[in-house]
């Protein structure tokens, strides 16, 4: 949470003036027992009116100055929380972009949405509250004792001995509930947790006719949820109570010094009736600040969770736009893999091990082989996704750690698995690829897809797609994702299993049209269909992350053991009609 | 009806169903106005008290200290009670509305299992979810906060009202008369805020929307390098929300010391006019008095800022409750027939005479649909993906029932027999494996949960699933996380099997396994599949070409629709979708 405090250094002056502001109302309202002490003791015995309204005006006075002080102080506040706020998310957002597909595959992407939203939400309010009433509280505590002091040290003496007692009492049962607030989430969970799997499993619990058992372990549950928090309840309604028994007990102990000291002339009726007040002024700050406490934990745990984000340093070093100097990239090669291996952060073994390959430039590679045999982990060491661990992975003769990222990716159109859109026209979209592509070149991409039917079913490029492409079917985003990276004219395209939504008229016509593209790129099919790559110039077969076995077809068929187990599953005796 | 007046009325509504739980608990409920009615009388003769002590004290050798004994006594007796009391009041409270809540959660839980599919398939499941979550939840902090407010609050502010007036209503109009205008101004900020807070909760959506899309789909805008171009894009809205942010919080944050203004303004005049009167009426309006009423006065703004804070959050709490309400109203499944006869001697005897059924009634999917399967037959349903196919599983396990003609099991109309009887009869393995949070153990037990360890083990190494459960860290004991998270698709599958392979019903409802298995497991799977169809009448979405040729029966599905049925030769003879099919997958 400390290391986060930087983001607020543009603001040092709202920051420090917003807590003094603040400190200035808590002052003038600390004067006012005292002004109606003066009434009670000089006014009302002497009879004078002047003097009476005169003071009454200063409470007055008091309170609009206080007013004002306070107006300032929340808008130095508020301009500060909400100036630290944005520089965080800025920040934090910027970071995030830095991030290689390794450090977003270990924090997950909703945990790093939760921390940018509702965490970022909870540290901007923390900051505001912080700075309007974490000294505020306390300064009126202690103001209010210092006060009792000056109008008698004897009686305040009171004070000294109920403050410890209420602040051991308040934060007593706070500190003891936060816990067992906990083990109420917790147990709460357990409730969605039933009642999710009872939506996501309705068919097979109807089916296997469990309803009435799934209704008596929700109410068991349901009834462990009641009860911890009736028995969190009961302490934490103690709170109330207890405070108000103290704060009034000691307002009679105060009353019975004071009348003593009245009795002996020391004291007069307007200051015992001034140190009563003092002491209604504690309880309620004391409990302001146990709420503010509980507030300011929260956010405490919301920082440490950003910091966690922040002090996530990508693996990838990019280098950059810094030019490079690269070596001269005279080879025939398009890619070539040298040895490499992959092994993901905190996993158990290799996902590819000793790949060992090159592609001629313009040739069309197919990737084949079982779920889980490191067909997209080949491919995305290619633009360098992620880096090889072992080996070296090379693009047009040069090892790609040695590219600046940008200049790397522009060279490479990337289809993935799942066709993302993002929400806007067809023609934004398309120019995700390349940012100046003119419409013809737009078109062009979308013909060699496949995609020209979307176009004009929808009426053109302006057609708005929704958030994640929910208004296309399966078919069409994949189809504009592939338009997408022809844009950009690669020179070389990673098709990763992006026709499956495609059917087969649609699939044949699309790998014709790959291999007319202008410029003739470099094309990777990643499929587990032996039909998709069967037509390819080279096949690599991968099996348990290495390489089975690379070749034409017709040579596999021969040679390999595991391409011809996948062919003849699918194709003859153990044929499959692939439509679903 | 006008929408405003709907409004009402649902909200009416909803405030008689609120009611109706709260009095299943009448004694608590009983308990908890006495409490308050209890607490704050004690609590405002408090002031009276001191004020009357300070009376006591007047001045040096001018102290009744018999008195002040007195009286102090008894402040620490009525302090002590009303402590009690309080407490009390909030332990009653608290139990009132966890137990209503809880009740709620239940009859909304009960609800779910009732619930027609089509309910739950129409609706997101994070939507239900947060109903009976989310939602109850606010309701339960209304619920709770009225409880401890709104009552004391209401009563607090008429017994304050009474005292004042009792003792001097020169004094009292000050305060009555100025007291509303500290509602006025919140009442003023709140609506200027509320704009504010408006434009900062649109802002905050459009920026979380624009960070789930960005950042769920982090690895395509990299391949893109499209890095910049989103930090630009999110600077735009990360900008404009620091300004609506900033307005936002500080128009909120001036509610307070604007009516802590207002009450220093109270203060101060009940302060002049009660001193006033102090001196005019030369001491038969007494200092103490004058305390009083400055404690009154301090105090009295503060029921009706909570009150009005009470009243929105309740509202707020009423609209969440609606929701949950919604839930728990909806029409349940048709309810089964008292005389529905339980299926018995099921040899595997389908039919479906007639049959018309469609989920929208302007889109018909299926008519005139006949199929007989006798004993032992294999269905197997054929059609791209999205065709539908699961419709006919609902209908057989009548998790929809027809639109018209009938199906019958060993010609029982399904209608007329027990859901149980009927379901039971099905095993079904679905290509979306569900399973539950529990061990292994537990997951294969849920058709027979009188089954023995031998049965368990038996069951699992039939459906080649034993191996790879002793490989986990503890075996059959071993915890699946939600959603399967720790197995693999295939594993998963293997256990749907082991689940159905443990009871072994007549009629199988099978879902073969796509692309995302591995060609080993898938084999496993195959192999199981067939163990469990032996003799038995089965139902199959397929995919496999020799499964397809080996049924006896086709069904082919296009749009929903059911477009042809035969064997795979009259089919292909025939020359139609599913010949068109064929041959394009395997006439290369």
């Amino acid at each position: 949470m400390k290391k986060l405090l930087v983001y607020i250094k543009d603001y040092k002056k709202e920051s420090i003036l917003a807590p003094v502001f603040k400190l200035l109302e808590a002052t003038f309202e600390l004067l006012v027992p005292l002004v109606m002490a003066a009434i009670i003791d000089v006014g009302i015995p002497r009879g004078d009116t002047g003097y009476i309204v005169r003071m009454c005006l200063l409470i007055a006075a008091l309170g609009a100055v206080g007013l004002i002080s306070t107006v300032i102080a929340q808008y130095f506040a508020a301009k500060a929380a909400a100036g630290f706020a944005k520089n965080l998310k800025h920040a934090l957002f910027s970071h995030i972009q830095r991030f290689s597909y390794s450090e977003l595959d270990t924090l997950g992407t909703s945990t790093i949405i939760t921390r940018m939203t509702s965490d970022a939400n909870q540290v901007q309010t923390g900051v505001n509250l912080t700075l309007r009433l974490l000294l505020r509280s306390p300064f009126v505590v202690f103001g209010a004792m210092i006060m009792a002091f000056t109008v008698d040290s004897q009686a305040a003496l009171v004070f000294v001995g109920v403050i410890p007692i209420l602040a051991l009492v308040v934060f007593g049962i706070m500190l003891w509930c936060i816990p067992r607030y906990k083990t109420v989430q917790a147990k709460l969970d357990r409730v969605l947790g039933i009642t999710r799997e009872n939506l996501t499993g309705v068919r097979v619990i109807r089916a296997f006719c469990k309803e009435e058992e799934e209704v008596s372990e929700f109410e068991r549950r349901n009834e462990e949820l009641a009860s911890m928090q009736k028995f969190v309840g009961k302490v934490s309604s103690l709170l109330n109570p207890a405070t108000y028994a103290i704060i009034n007990i000691a307002i009679a102990l105060l009353i019975w010094i004071g009348a003593i000291r009245v009795d002996a002339g020391l004291l007069t009726q307007g200051a015992v009736v001034a140190l009563y007040n003092y002491m209604s002024q504690i309880l309620v700050e004391l409990i302001k600040l146990a709420n503010l406490i509980i507030t300011i934990n929260r956010s405490i745990a919301s920082g440490n969770r950003i910091q966690e984000v922040f002090e996530i340093q990508p693996v990838t070093n990019d280098k950059g736009d810094v030019q490079s100097a690269l070596p001269s990239a005279d080879t025939e090669y398009a890619v070539e893999f040298k040895n490499a291996g992959l092994r993901y952060k905190n996993a158990g073994g290799n996902a590819l091990t000793g790949v060992d390959f090159a592609v001629n430039k313009g040739q069309v590679v197919g990737i084949i082989g079982g779920t889980g045999s490191g067909k997209t982990s080949l491919v995305n060491l290619i633009p360098r996704f992620y880096d090889a661990t072992e080996g070296e992975v090379l693009v047009g003769g040069v090892d790609v750690k040695d590219y600046p990222a940008k200049e790397l990716r522009a060279k490479i159109g990337v289809v993935p698995q799942k066709a993302v859109l993002f929400s806007g026209s067809i023609h934004d979209n398309m120019r995700w690829g390349q940012k100046d592509a003119t419409d013809d070149e737009i078109l062009e991409a979308l013909s060699a897809a496949q995609g020209m039917d979307i176009v004009k079913r929808h009426g053109g490029l302006d057609y708005t797609i929704e958030q994640g492409g929910k208004n296309l079917s399966g078919g069409q985003r994949q189809r504009l994702t592939i338009a997408r990276a022809l844009v950009r004219r690669p020179e070389i395209l990673i098709l990763d299993d992006s026709s499956s939504a495609l059917d087969f008229a649609t699939d044949a016509a699309l790998r014709k049209a790959l291999r007319d593209l202008p410029g003739n790129p470099t094309v990777f099919i990643v499929s587990q269909r032996a039909s998709s790559v069967q037509h390819a110039d080279k096949i690599v077969v991968l099996e348990d992350g290495r390489v089975a076995g690379v070749g034409k077809s017709e040579e596999l068929l021969e040679t390999c053991e595991v391409y011809r187990q996948i062919y003849d599953s699918q194709f003859r005796k153990e044929g499959r009609l692939d439509v679903g | 009806m006008s929408d405003k007046q709907k409004k009402r009325e649902t909200r009416k509504g909803t405030l008689r169903k609120v009611f109706s739980y709260i009095w299943r608990y009448k004694l608590l409920t009983v308990a908890s106005v006495l409490l308050a009615l209890a607490t704050v009388a004690l609590s405002l003769y408090v002031p009276i008290l001191i004020g009357e002590v300070v009376d006591l004290i007047v001045g040096r050798g001018n102290v009744d200290f018999a008195g002040v004994a007195r009286i102090i006594f008894t402040i620490g007796a009525v302090v002590v009670a009303n402590a009690c009391l309080q407490w009390l009041m909030g332990i009653t409270n608290n139990k009132l509305t966890y137990q209503v809540v809880r009740d709620v959660r239940d009859a909304a839980f009960k609800k779910i299992t009732i619930l027609p599919l089509k309910y739950i398939d129409s609706k997101r499941y994070g939507e239900i979810v947060s109903r009976v979550i989310a939602d109850v939840d606010q309701f339960a902090d209304g619920l709770l906060l009225g409880f401890t407010q709104f009552f004391t609050g209401i009563t607090t502010i008429i017994g304050t009202l009474a005292l004042m007036l009792s003792i001097n209503w020169r004094i009292s109009l000050v305060v009555i008369l100025l007291t509303p205008l500290s509602l006025l101004v919140a009442r003023f900020v709140a609506s200027r805020t509320y704009n504010m807070f408006k434009l900062q909760s649109e802002t905050r959506g459009e920026q979380t929307a624009f960070i789930d899309e960005m950042i769920g789909n982090q690895k395509v805008v990299q391949a893109f390098s499209r890095e910049d171009e989103a930090v630009r894009r999110f600077d735009e809205i990360n900008d404009k929300l620091e300004v609506y942010s900033r307005r936002a919080t500080f128009y909120s944050s001036l509610t307070n010391p604007s009516t802590r203004f207002i009450n220093s303004l109270v203060y101060a005049g009940v302060g002049l006019v009660g001193s006033l009167t102090c001196v005019a009426t030369g001491g038969a309006f007494s200092v103490g008095q004058l305390v009083i009423f400055l404690s009154y006065a301090n105090q009295y703004a503060k029921p009706f800022n909570e009150i009005s804070e009470v009243i929105t959050e309740f509202q707020n709490a009423l609209a969440c409750a609606s929701r949950t309400f919604e839930l728990i109203d909806q029409p349940p499944q048709t309810p089964e027939a008292q005389d529905a006869a339980v299926l018995q001697n099921v040899d595997g005897n389908v039919s479906m005479e007639d049959v018309e059924f469609s989920y929208d009634p302007h889109r018909k999917l299926i008519r005139d649909f006949n199929l007989s399967v006798r004993p032992g037959q294999r269905v197997a349903l054929v059609g791209p993906t999205g065709c539908g196919k699961t419709t006919i599983i609902n209908l057989l396990m009548r998790f929809y029932d027809v639109d018209s003609g009938s199906i019958r099991v060993e010609g029982e109309d399904i209608r007329g027999v027990t859901r149980k009887s009927l379901r039971s009869g099905f095993g079904m393995v679905l290509q979306d494996t569900w399973l539950k949070t529990g061990t292994i153990r537990e997951n294969i037990v849920m058709g027979k949960p009188s089954a023995t360890e031998e049965e368990i083990i038996a069951a699992a190494k039939a459906s080649h699933a034993h191996n790879f459960i002793m490989r986990l860290p503890k075996g059959y004991d071993t915890e699946i996380t939600e959603d399967g998270g720790n197995l693999s698709a295939g594993q998963k599958q293997l256990l749907c099997i082991a689940r159905v392979m443990l009871c072994l019903p007549p009629m199988l409802i099978l879902d073969e396994a796509t692309s995302s298995i591995d060609t080993r497991t898938e084999i496993r799977i195959q192999q199981a599949f067939a163990r469990l169809m032996q003799g038995r009448t089965s139902f199959i979405v397929a995919h496999r070409l020799s499964t397809i040729r080996e049924a006896d029966i086709i069904l082919v599905m296009r749009e929903g629709r059911i477009v042809e049925q035969g064997k795979h030769e009259e089919l292909l003879e025939k020359g139609g979708y599913y010949a068109k099919l064929y041959n394009s997958q395997f006439a290369v």
